[in-house]
């Protein structure tokens, strides 16, 4: 059976993607973020997971605004990393598993999370960073990873309850599927960021810090905080967060913290990271 | 009756919510059209004329022409879209913030050094 066997967060900002592909990443500026993650790089080659299920947001890349699914899951072979303009990232292709998404999908909705099915999607840095984030520059991904997007680009995006009990329902999809896999399920984007109007560079330390302790030890609670509460506090941006509400939800209620890492600023952005295991059975 | 729009009263802000997406249809599907380098290069060589291609106001195009971020969000952009201009001219997304700021780009960068704006005084319209 397959089962879900950690959760990851981390922040998307395309600005350490360029860093990456640019070679900047031991720069004094940057040395610093890639340190955070070289607990993770090592504990996911040890880990070894077949698929990841990747909640991320497209940013008006690959949905403009003729089209704005609120939940859609990527049921194809391969996506292709986006061209967001200045030409792709040179990232490998991203190779999905349609076995598992297209049962996720079935699933899900007969569970009434009324998902979007994509079969063509480019991917963006929200899906590429915390990738390169975490396996550094690879020839080839080493899993399979299927796509997720939430709209948080058209406000309202989805409730952080409704995105906590969808995770719930993402759990239960992969419990139920009969091939032997290791899934974990990352969430991504955050933390506390503005990027528009005279507010611009928002930056709210005792949030984050609130809320990296909240997603761990009581998400329950965190899953009720209402958007305006991002907005005003995070950012406009920061509401990216209730990403990490459907890892969350798809874990168990009682996880092991394995690292954790905060820091500011990586452009415009503060830059959270955790990585969560779920006790083994038995 | 209206909808409850909470966040209006958050300073320095605009949520791009369906009334702003409305308004903003075409401005933002402009935007999108810049991803493809022959569009880049035809809006380089004459804004004006790609701009009037676009059912667009008036207001709009000239803010676009002013590289006006505050104003074009106003107008209902997108902060994600509008990347695309800012994209398109070469330019990062810590400098397009920093204009919107009133702030020089250096000055801007120095603020997120130093753990960037706080939320205190910022939280609420008329705060102090």
């Amino acid at each position: 059976m397959a089962r879900i066997t950690a959760g990851v967060t981390t922040s998307h900002v395309p600005a350490i993607g360029a860093a990456i592909d640019l070679g900047k990443t031991k720069e004094p500026y940057w040395a610093p973020v890639f340190a955070g993650y070289d607990y993770a790089k090592q504990w996911i080659a040890e880990q070894k997971p077949d698929v990841i299920l990747l909640v991320y947001n497209d940013h008006a890349t690959s949905f403009s605004l003729d089209m704005v699914p609120t939940f859609a899951i990527g049921c194809a072979a391969e996506f292709q990393p986006a061209d967001e303009g200045w030409g792709p990232r040179p990232v490998p292709v991203v190779r999905g598993h349609p076995e598992l998404a297209s049962h996720i999908a079935q699933s899900v909705i007969q569970d009434n999370f009324d998902l979007t099915v994509v079969n063509r999607l480019d991917v963006d840095h929200g899906l590429t960073v915390p990738l390169s984030l975490m396996f550094g520059q690879p020839q080839e991904w080493p899993c399979r990873v299927i796509p997720f997007a939430v709209n948080v680009v058209l406000y309202p995006p989805p409730s952080g309850r409704r995105c906590y009990e969808l995770g719930q329902a993402l759990r239960r999809a992969v419990d139920s599927f009969d091939q032997d896999l290791k899934v974990q399920v990352w969430g991504t984007g955050g933390m506390s960021h503005q990027l528009q109007g005279p507010r611009a560079g928002l930056i709210n330390q005792a949030f984050d810090k609130e809320f990296l302790d909240r997603i761990v030890n009581e998400p329950e609670a965190l899953s009720r905080v209402p958007h305006i509460d991002y907005v005003r506090e995070a950012g406009s941006e920061g509401i990216e967060l209730v990403m990490w509400l459907i890892m969350r939800g798809a874990l168990d209620e009682k996880v092991i913290e394995k690292h954790r890492f905060y820091h500011v600023p990586a452009s415009n952005t503060a830059v959270g990271h955790l990585v969560l295991e779920n006790p083994q059975p038995g | 009756m209206a909808l409850h729009k909470p966040y209006a009263d958050v300073p320095g802000t605009t949520i791009f919510d369906a009334e702003q997406a409305r308004i903003g249809y075409h401005l933002n599907q402009f935007c999108m059209s810049l991803m493809k380098a022959e569009n880049r290069q035809r809006f380089k060589a004459d804004q004006r004329a790609y701009l009037d291609e676009w059912p667009m106001s008036e207001e709009q195009k000239q803010a676009v022409l002013d590289r006006d971020y505050n104003r074009m969000i106003a107008l209902g952009g997108n902060i994600y879209f509008l990347a695309k201009i800012f994209s398109s001219d070469g330019l990062s997304f810590q400098f397009a913030a920093a204009t919107m700021t009133g702030m020089t780009q250096e000055e801007y960068a120095k603020m997120m050094l130093s753990g960037g704006r706080s939320p205190e005084g910022n939280r609420y319209k008329g705060e102090k």
